[in-house]
């Protein structure tokens, strides 16, 4: 996960190691996450008290979170074609862009976090509310490293000059941050939609 | 300022990423605990020696068993087969090192931490109670309201992280760094047992990582994930808990499996009978693996149809497990066998692990499992695969490797002496157990009433757990007597197989002066002898100065960045207070990854 390129060795893949890593990493957290989900649907109609799924979730606001958050997925297809084409403005524009994305979505979590708490459903008022937090709670944390880490590498493009193009850093985080939002389509399916079927 | 580490002393072995040296540091560690492991069953096995015994509280006698299980498991066996991944596999492959050096580094300094804050529970008198599968209820808050608990929850946690890392870097590594020539299918079969599993760790961590979680959240912020009372369910702690348990049979027995299958053919001086069978074999069993979590358990009343899926998958892992066997004793048929120290550890491998796999065949099916559940039978079906296997096997693969690690063999009488003991006080301890377990003696109770029947078989037991610690203590003898006494290693000391022994014992800094290329399995062997049968003398990797090798810098920050993960995780026992002290840790955490990011690696 170095922030800079090094000669890249051969592999007998041909795919950068670092990049094989990531993939490898995401087939572990699609086991991560496809626990926590398989939690939360045995869990959702267990709750004893307090308000059920159907009573609380406000589809409105969560479809406009989820789009916030597809877009910056194509943010980060341009971000890595700016990078690859060694397109300074392009790659530091759009890198921005998918932090800026990351964030709304973040702040979209916490204004649903907190208005859920407000509503009496907090971490510990029913089964239902502890499964939902931990599985969103588990996927804000995701998007909140992936945001860290391409901040990290946005803020290093202004310290490092106009002719640092890291691609294959930059491939990696794309790849982390590409899944990151697959897995909320599925929760967003799953947890939210499914409510209404 | 990573350049300017020493090379020598102790810096350098904090420092550092080569995977030879994390290799060692991990085997060592590993048999560190398997101190803390032994003396747990030797005062288990002395309370039990006589009825009515009072030398352990009943208290006492649950945390022992606690430990004992979890730490043979998760500090002994797992990173003493990560030990011999790290040391292995690169040069098995041919490689430099392996794909992520310092991310080797970051995985075992995880794991000593986690093994460190499971053992200093010790310490503080609060020793977990939970058995090695922790069962809720038992062990929520309201049950076990102590500090006990977490030690286990988040001890093991960290020690998951250190595996996942690790797995993810041996799985690429094994992918992407092979030598010219090595294809999968000629790749030595211990990397193939090691990649499965890899695979293994990397699809069962997960789960129990989720489990952890909620196991953390129940304990210290009010959850009731696994408590009735909430609308929780203590059978989704079980699920969860085998989901992860029973692939981790298969991540503790199938490294074992991979090098009694190198150690066979050495000293049978014979091809591995069925090279592809027996890749295919890991494959089905490292699959199937995934798919039989439910036979442990068939008395929660799982009903009829999954009883029935769940015994047939677990009948069905066992063709496999067969197919090894027969190929192992095919590949001994017509050989010139050499009773070398290993040689005798990997044969005891195969019979001990059949015995095991035997009784464990038996309680694939859930009548006679409802007869077995809970009692001593199982204790005697786990230890005969998991230590007359598993263990018996990495002792082998100790006495095997320790001449290319060290320079200089191991002492054969002492080994030799220390495998009789431990064969006899193995099966001397273990085999009764299967009597009490049939006579109906429970498992985990610290005392019984002497008009059970129970008390010649629970003495014979207990008499073999000394003559067992007689070994280990010769064990120990043997390793400090050969590292300065030991007859003197060449590089091809065993007359071996696989690339490792092109060279020199211990091997430079930098593996393989020449990128070594192969044409075939067993390539080394294939090529000390000509078509017409005559031995040829083919040239060893030659040695170059190491300055003109490019080498990993050693680098600080994996103990950093680890140490910031003990204290995010030493939080929760602070109750409120901790939260501060898991702040720390995360900002130790954020440092060390931008000190990483930013030095050169």
């Amino acid at each position: 996960m170095s922030g800079h390129d090094h000669a890249v060795h051969e592999t007998v893949t041909g795919i950068d190691n670092r990049k094989f890593g990531m993939w490898i990493l995401i087939a572990s957290e699609c086991f991560l996450f496809g626990t926590l989900i398989a939690n939360y649907l045995i869990n959702k109609a267990r709750g004893l008290v307090g308000p059920t799924p159907q009573q609380i979730y406000d589809i409105d606001i969560t479809t406009l979170s989820t789009f916030d958050l597809l877009m910056s997925s194509v943010a980060m297809v341009l971000a890595l074609h700016g990078c690859q084409t060694r397109d300074i403005k392009k790659f530091r524009l759009w890198t921005g862009v998918v932090v800026l994305g990351g964030l709304i979505f973040l702040g979209f979590q916490y204004y649903e976090f907190s208005h859920f708490v407000h509503s009496g459903l907090g971490l510990t008022t029913n089964i239902f509310g502890s499964s939902f937090y931990l599985l969103t709670g588990c996927h804000g944390a995701h998007v909140f490293f992936g945001v860290l880490w391409l901040g990290s590498i946005l803020i290093t493009s202004y310290a490092k000059g106009e002719d640092w193009f890291p691609s294959m850093p930059l491939e990696v985080a794309g790849l982390y941050w590409h899944f990151v939002d697959v897995v909320w389509i599925i929760i967003f399916t799953v947890v939210y939609l499914f409510v209404f079927v | 300022m990573a350049k300017n580490l020493p090379k020598t002393g102790i810096v350098s072995w904090l420092t550092t990423v080569d995977h030879k040296r994390i290799g060692i540091m991990y085997g060592v560690t590993a048999l560190f605990f398997l101190l803390f492991g032994g003396a747990e069953a030797i005062f288990m096995r002395t309370q039990l020696a006589i009825p009515n015994n009072s030398f352990l509280d009943a208290g006492t006698f649950n945390g022992l068993v606690t430990l004992h299980g979890t730490t043979m498991i998760f500090l002994f066996v797992m990173p003493l087969s990560a030990g011999f991944f790290n040391y292995l596999t690169p040069l098995m492959i041919g490689a430099p090192d392996v794909a992520f050096p310092r991310m080797n580094a970051l995985s075992y300094w995880i794991f000593l931490f986690g093994g460190l804050l499971l053992n200093f529970s010790f310490v503080v008198g609060l020793l977990p109670d939970g058995g090695w599968f922790n069962y809720a209820n038992l062990t929520g808050p309201k049950y076990s309201p102590t500090h006990a608990i977490d030690f286990w929850v988040l001890g093991v946690q960290v020690v998951g992280l250190a595996s996942l890392i690790a797995a993810i870097n041996f799985f690429v590594t094994i992918m992407n760094m092979r030598c010219k020539g090595m294809t999968l299918l000629k790749m030595p079969i211990f990397i193939w047992t090691t990649l499965v599993t890899q695979v293994l760790l990397i699809l069962a961590l997960p789960v129990i990582t989720v489990a952890l979680m909620m196991m953390t959240f129940d304990r210290s912020f009010g959850t009731g994930f696994f408590d009735p009372g909430a609308g929780g369910q203590v059978i989704m702690w079980q699920h969860l808990f085998w989901i992860f348990g029973h692939p981790e049979v298969y991540i503790l027995i199938l490294p074992a499996m991979g090098i009694v299958s190198e150690i066979l053919p050495t000293f049978s001086r014979k091809p591995l009978f069925g090279y592809s069978v027996m890749v295919y074999s890991s494959c089905a069993i490292g699959f199937l693996g995934f798919a039989v979590w439910a036979h442990h358990m068939f008395t929660t009343g799982l009903g009829p149809w999954a009883q029935a899926l769940f015994s047939a998958a677990t009948m069905l892992i066992a063709v496999p497990t067969g197919v090894k066997i027969f190929n192992w004793v095919s590949t001994l048929w017509g050989g010139h066998i050499r009773f070398t120290t290993p040689m005798l550890f990997a044969l005891s491998f195969i019979a001990m692990f059949t015995l095991g796999g035997l009784s464990g065949i038996m309680h694939s099916s859930p009548p006679i499992d409802y007869q077995h559940q809970d009692t001593y039978f199982v204790v005697a079906h786990f230890h005969y695969v998991l230590y007359g296997g598993a263990v018996m096997a990495l002792f082998g693969g100790i006495f095997y490797w320790f001449p290319k690690v060290t320079g200089r063999f191991m002492d054969e009488t002492m080994g030799k002496l220390q495998f009789w003991l431990y064969m006899i006080g193995f099966n001397l301890t273990f085999f009764p157990m299967h009597f009490l377990g049939l006579q109906g003696m429970p498992r985990r109770i610290f005392t019984y009433a002497s008009d059970q029947g129970w008390n010649l078989w629970n003495l014979m037991s207990s008499a073999g757990a000394y003559i067992t610690a007689a070994g280990g203590v010769l064990f120990f003898i043997n390793i400090f007597y050969s590292i300065k006494f030991g007859k003197k290693a060449p590089h091809d000391c065993w007359d071996g197989r696989t690339l490792e022994w092109t060279l020199s014992s211990p091997p430079p800094e930098y593996n393989f002066a020449v990128d070594p290329e192969v044409k075939a399995l067993d390539d080394w062997w294939l090529r000390k002898w000509d078509k017409q049968g005559k031995r040829l003398h083919p040239d060893v990797q030659p040695e170059v100065d190491p300055s003109t090798k490019h080498l990993p810098n050693p680098s600080f920050w994996p103990m950093v960045l680890a140490l910031g993960i003990l204290l995010l995780a030493c939080g929760p026992f602070f109750d409120a207070k901790g939260i501060a002290l898991s702040v720390v840790g995360v900002v130790v955490m954020l440092i060390a990854t931008y000190g990483w990011s930013f030095e050169e690696a």
